[in-house]
């Protein structure tokens, strides 16, 4: 079948062959030029976070340039599982393991943004109009279609015309403060993506 | 720049100056257990974003494997097989391709440019990209068909083994990440004590074929596999016995002046620095091994 | 999770069905891969497709989409007529042996008291019968015809071997071989788990799915056990934390029932929600409903929320009807509601039919949609060509996009599937403007009641004098919050005063300050408390959810000093029946708990009064009044037993459970008008379809990743070779698939993997849709999977129907 060589005899075919036309003789010299690259989470910022994917939770380890001196900014530039987490013990699955695409990803929404009523285009506009005018519209539905009390005349102080849809991905601080304010508000058309 | 001692080269290619070889760094290996792998990919995400490699965005063409090749930004990949060895009884086998490190590395061996291919004392073979010439012999030289040339730069890339990791003490990217634990790593010894115990505990599940795929005729892999079927291993797409005696078509085809031409073409191209100047000491061990198993 | 993840490693059997937990939560199947290699546990998975859950399973059997209770009702059938029950545990932990009212009945798909009209069912008959002293009346035998037991014989009798696999296209040996290792682990030395997810929740019988199998667990006597229980593996990495919270219409933070229309006094609430022992000596937690409900309230309205007023009940909004998701955006398609604010969630892609969601958020007045990313909801009113075919101009809805932070660039906790809170920490800022949730939300309100107060309004008080104690009033900090969820007692809690001694001073029992435990929570509005599940987790020793003490001393995966476990910190709820009724561990190789003749103790939190004697016979299901778990549950909407009732779309023409005409789909399943005209017929749309997410993507979100746009670009469905050859279909051509709701156009994978079923001797073919792509993203674009999907819930839950429908499929 195949005539087979070992190494040595490779290296007779080929490289002690072709010494005989020795790119020595074109006057290159040996330099060493080999080296791993550079390991690159060497003096990074490290934080303890939780993947915000399913409901494994694991342990990550966020790696943020700088050392939290004030005239770096942060950047978040690798992640990887935490070790030390009893779960995922350093593991993380595809979505995990790429979850700095997501946070770096360009389909980020930077600025308050509103669309008027037919129009094809997002407007930037400020926080402080955003929140001013959303404020606006809650009130004035409220105002309008707040119910005190039913046929019955049982006090009921709901509002039913506005609906809050809460995420699954939001800390259980700002749950526990959604619920409080939307509660606090009267509304009652309320729930979460955890339904589905 | 290092020199060679600090980074424990055992081998060069192209080269011909001897490599310190005094000291001696643990051998490592990456065990990759067929019947813990689900196929999830989180290797070669975990790949992608340890290496700074993010490949195209292809489309499905059908199949689970994306994307559809390992490519210069691809140094893993999901292979995906639906195979009926038993009749009436579906097994998904799913393998992780890419370089496996192989002691006697055929790019390494085919590879003209000096330094361009490196391996280091603990197994690991590496491209030194910037020595690299895109020549692709590296791809003809290899049995498992993983280098691939770039397009953007015409140089050839693979899996490092994370190199850059391993340097500071510690595992691969994709070990660290795979949830099941069906990648591991350790010393080879240790790896391969481990991959026969698994076997071993296949066997007894009732996987009555299952083995260690460590072929020893490129001096055995530091990347090794317990599959399901060891005796077919061309079932998830891995030659049965490979060897670097694919060399062999390789150098009858391209005759002596020609390749002395590239390689002249290529120096007076800058891209060389280094120049072979004589027969290359190889480690008695392993001419012994290959020559033993040519026989 | 009843248990944990970690805990899954203690298991000697596995059972996947009802989910895919291999791709859906990897790092968590880490723990069934344990247990296959040091336990040698077996693996079985149950699914209609060969997942890659399948891929690693020692055992696999296809099941047709909808038909799990068939599946499960035949094991039911099985353990019983093969006496592979546990018995003793069967006995003393549940209702076995209580009787049942006369007058309950089950006839020919309908439970006893079905209102057609209504769809809805009067339980008068069903339930247990009371003796004179109000406790359940028992018969120890279980002989009587009326006992639980008997009557759970009689009903899943008719669920045979032969019936199950032609229902549910499971071949009956395979059913079969299925059923024994499960009934295997009755032992006492054995154990099984199960692993589900959405696979059974989004059906029109989702809940009773899950009720089935925990009634296996029981019968198997395999709750509350190290290795064992019922286990939800839940979503998003908050998912659990938001349902603790309860952002939901029907419940409170810690599921305290919202008031309705009908309490007409914090007096008749409380009676309706406090719970009273239905049997001797039983916890029957809820007793204390009333300290948790008033502590809310204090946590809420402080200083406003008094005992003359009632503790400010009438802030509380009472509810007239039911207004989940479903419900709402029919509300606003039938232009009832007029403002809608999504905060990280992407509706008109994660609810069904998205030609009805997309004409119903038309309607509205104004939209807010907080998310980090962008959304499809965000911008349902742009024109994408045929992904999204809308006219802007005729859109009148005002929207609001507002930039949020990720979990990345906030501080605060999540609490995971095993119900463990964890503390993260910011990493970086937001790009650009971005703010967290919980600042948005303080804004907005903060701004709302400088509006009540500057110009007055409808009921302004609620809003006035919601407590709102936090340093900076617009941007709350997690740890005030969680500080005010946990509780705190606001004056030193005094001991009662003792009855036979009431001049003997009072003693200070616990100092004002941060509460260590729920069980300290008081009625009389000494204590506030946001969620009395959470209470504790800022204890007087400080934030317990950041705590990361990883050391596991029993080796069994409790980690008790990681974060926090509600409840007390308890990693296995029930775990009181891990031990006999004499207080010994079921198994020597997994003792948990047990009684020392003192008290209990042991490697976890135990999930009983630490000093009931077993022979008190307390029962380890505390939460119910009875002490006992239910086989025999009147809370269900469409009967105590789970039945088999066909998806609403099915692909076969009757139940073959039933030959009544009204019985093929759940009576009691909640339709609206038009959606019921929308369901397709099999004449028509011939193939059954479902929905599901493959591993390398979560839900809407990672689209935008680009990593995982590599490793899964582009849309595609799937089906069988059978039926790509009888189409003349080309593995990965484009397809369009229709439903009778709208279209998908996608590449089509030609697999083994999906074979169809053989249902009563008739070929039904499959076609697999993931659901991943959108009309944004980094991945290709596609069609939303929800334009096909049907617009009805689950009648307890409300969840939609994604997992079984019809569709036609031809090339595009």
């Amino acid at each position: 079948m195949d005539v087979k060589v070992s190494r040595r005899q490779f290296f007779k075919i080929s490289a002690g062959g072709m010494a005989t036309s020795s790119l020595a003789l074109m006057g290159y010299a040996p330099t060493a030029v080999a080296e791993a690259r550079s390991f690159k989470l060497a003096m990074t910022t490290e934080h303890r976070s939780t993947c915000p994917y399913c409901s494994v939770s694991c342990g990550l380890i966020m790696y943020t340039l700088g050392d939290k001196s004030k005239n770096v900014k942060p950047v978040i530039m690798h992640v990887e599982g935490d070790p030390d987490h009893p779960v995922n013990r350093g593991t993380l699955c595809p979505k995990g393991a790429g979850v700095l695409d997501m946070i770096h990803s360009p389909n980020r929404v930077k600025y308050p943004a509103v669309r008027a009523p037919g129009s094809d285009e997002w407007k930037r506009i400020s926080w402080d109009e955003a929140i001013t005018r959303i404020a606006k519209h809650m009130k004035d539905d409220r105002d309008k279609n707040f119910i005190e009390k039913n046929a019955a005349g049982t006090t009921v102080n709901r509002w039913n015309t506005t609906g809050f849809l809460a995420s699954s991905a939001a800390s259980n601080e700002s749950g526990y403060l959604s619920v409080k304010t939307m509660r606090g508000m009267g509304i009652v058309a309320l729930d979460t993506q955890a339904r589905i | 720049m290092p020199s060679l001692q600090s980074l424990d080269i055992a081998a060069r290619s192209a080269t011909t100056t001897p490599s310190p070889s005094v000291r001696h760094t643990t051998e490592i290996a990456k065990l990759i257990d067929e019947s813990k792998c689900i196929g999830c990919k989180a290797c070669q995400v975990a790949c992608m974003n340890w290496n700074d490699l993010r490949d195209d965005v292809g489309t499905n063409v059908g199949v689970y494997d994306n994307p559809s090749d390992l490519s210069p930004s691809s140094w893993t990949l999901m292979r995906f097989f639906e195979v009926e060895v038993e009749k009436d009884k579906l097994e998904w086998l799913i393998r992780k391709d890419g370089c496996m490190h192989c002691a006697e590395p055929g790019c390494l061996q085919a590879c003209p440019s000096p330094g361009a291919i490196v391996k280091y004392s603990n197994g690991i073979v590496d491209f030194i990209s910037e020595n690299c010439i895109g020549c692709g012999y590296c791809i003809s030289g290899c049995p498992f068909n993983v280098p691939r040339i770039s397009k953007v730069d015409n140089k050839a890339y693979k899996c490092s083994l994370c190199s850059d990791r391993i340097a500071v003490g510690q595992a691969p990217a994709c070990v660290k990440t795979c949830p099941t634990g069906a990648i591991s790593f350790g010393s080879k010894e240790d790896m391969s004590i481990y991959a026969e115990k698994r076997a071993g505990e296949l066997r007894e599940r009732g996987h009555k074929d299952a083995g260690v795929y460590d072929p020893q005729g490129v001096g055995g892999t530091h990347v090794m596999y317990v599959l399901k079927h060891a005796d077919r291993p061309e079932l998830v797409g891995l030659p049965k016995n490979p060897s670097i005696s694919t060399m062999v078509g390789l150098w009858k085809g391209v005759t002596k002046p020609i390749a002395t031409a590239l390689m002249g073409m290529a120096a007076f191209a800058g891209f060389l620095h280094y120049v072979m100047v004589g027969p290359k000491e190889v480690e008695e061990d392993g001419e012994h091994k290959s020559e033993k198993e040519q026989a | 999770m009843t248990n944990s993840w970690v805990d899954i490693k203690n298991t000697d059997l596995v059972l996947i069905m009802g989910g895919n937990a291999a791709e859906a939560h990897p790092c968590g199947f880490k723990w069934v891969v344990e247990a296959m290699q040091q336990r040698k546990a077996k693996l079985i998975v149950v699914d209609p497709r060969f997942t890659r859950s399948a891929a690693v399973a020692d055992t696999y059997a296809p099941i047709r989409m909808g038909s799990d209770i068939a599946f499960l009702g035949g094991v039911i059938n099985y353990l019983l007529s093969n006496n592979k029950i546990h018995m003793e545990y069967v006995k003393a932990y549940t209702d076995a042996t209580f009787m049942t009212k006369e007058g309950f009945n089950f006839d020919n798909g309908f439970f006893s008291g079905y209102n057609p009209e209504k769809r809805n069912y009067d339980k008068a008959t069903w339930g247990y019968e009371l003796g004179a002293d109000g406790f359940v009346v028992v018969d120890d035998t279980m002989e009587n015809p009326r006992c639980v037991f008997q009557q759970m014989k009689k009903h899943y009798s008719r669920y045979t071997p032969e019936l199950v696999s032609k229902i549910t296209g499971t071949p009956k040996d395979a059913f079969l071989k299925i059923a024994e290792q499960m009934g295997a682990t009755a032992a006492p030395n054995k154990v099984m788990t199960i692993l589900y997810a959405l696979g059974w929740t989004q059906h029109t019988i989702g809940s009773q799915n899950i009720r089935t199998m925990a009634m296996i667990q029981l019968l198997l006597g395999n709750m509350g056990r190290p290795g064992g229980g019922v286990n939800a593996l839940r979503g998003h990495a908050n998912v659990q934390g938001i349902t603790d919270m309860c952002l939901y219409s029907e419940v409170l933070p810690g599921y305290l029932g919202a008031p309705v229309d009908g309490d007409v006094s914090r007096e008749a609430y409380l009676k309706r929600l406090t719970g009273k022992p239905l049997r001797p000596n039983q916890m029957a937690f809820t007793q204390n409903f009333p300290k948790w409900h008033t502590s809310q309230q204090k946590a809420w309205w402080g200083d406003a929320a008094t005992k003359d007023n009632d503790f400010a009940f009438d802030y509380l909004p009472k509810k007239d009807a039911a207004y989940d998701v479903l419900h709402m955006f029919d509300l606003m398609f039938q232009g009832k509601m007029n403002g809608f604010v999504c905060q990280g969630f992407n509706p008109l892609a994660a609810l069904p039919n998205k030609k009805k969601l997309s004409a119903a958020l038309a309607k509205l007045k104004f939209l807010v949609v907080a998310d980090p990313l962008e959304t499809e909801t965000a911008e349902f009113w742009k024109n994408f060509g045929p992904l999204n075919d809308v006219d802007p101009k005729q859109i009148q809805t005002e929207v609001f996009r507002l930039p949020t932070t990720t979990f990345a660039e906030e501080t605060g906790s999540f609490t995971n599937s095993s119900r463990t809170l964890q503390w993260k920490e910011k990493a970086a800022d937001a790009p650009g403007q971005g703010k967290p949730d919980s600042e948005i939300m303080a804004r907005i309100f903060v701004k709302i009641r400088e509006m009540y107060r500057k110009d007055g309004g409808k009921v302004p008080e609620p809003i006035l004098n919601l407590s709102w104690p936090y340093q900076v009033a617009e941007a709350p900090n997690p740890g005030e919050i969680m500080r005010e969820y946990s509780g705190r007692a606001m004056v030193d809690l005094m001991s009662p005063i003792d009855p036979k001694n009431p001049k003997e001073p009072q003693k200070v029992v616990v100092p004002a300050g941060q509460l260590a435990s729920f069980a300290q929570l008081r009625d009389d509005g000494s204590t506030a408390c946001g969620n009395w599940l959470y209470c504790g987790s800022w204890s007087p020793a400080g934030n317990l959810s950041a705590r990361r003490d990883n050391s596991d001393p029993s080796g069994l995966g409790v980690f008790p000093g990681w974060g926090y476990s509600w409840p007390a910190n308890r990693r296995i709820l029930y775990n009181r029946a891990s031990a006999d009724p004499a207080g010994k561990p079921w198994d020597a190789s997994r003792k948990y708990i047990s009684w020392n003749g003192k008290a209990w103790g042991g490697v976890d939190v135990p999930d009983m009064r630490p000093n009931a004697a077993p022979e008190e016979n307390v029962g380890p299901f505390i939460m119910n009044p009875e002490g006992v778990a239910r086989l025999h549950a009147i809370g269900m909407a469409e009967g105590p037993f789970p039945e088999h009732y066909e998806p609403f779309e099915t692909p076969v023409a009757s139940n073959l459970m039933n030959t009544n005409p009204k019985a093929i789909s759940n009576p009691a399943a909640r339709v609206y008008k038009g959606d019921m005209e929308a369901f397709g017929k099999a004449s028509e749309f011939p193939y059954a379809a479902t929905t599901y997410r493959l591993t390398e993507h979560q839900h809407f979100w990672t689209k935008h990743a680009r990593s995982n746009a590599i490793v899964q670009p582009s849309p595609f469905v799937e089906i069988g070779e059978d039926l790509a050859k009888e189409k003349g279909f080309k593995n990965g051509e484009m397809v369009k698939v229709k439903s009778n709701r709208g279209e998908v156009r996608a590449a089509v994978v030609v697999t083994k993997r999906i074979k169809g079923f053989d249902v009563d001797g008739k070929k039904v073919h499959m076609v697999g849709i993931p659901i991943h792509w959108g009309f944004k993203g980094v991945t290709q674009n596609g069609y939303l999977a929800n334009a096909l999907t049907p617009y009805v819930g689950d009648a307890n839950s409300q969840t939609p129907e994604f997992k079984a429908f019809l569709v036609n499929i031809e090339k595009a």
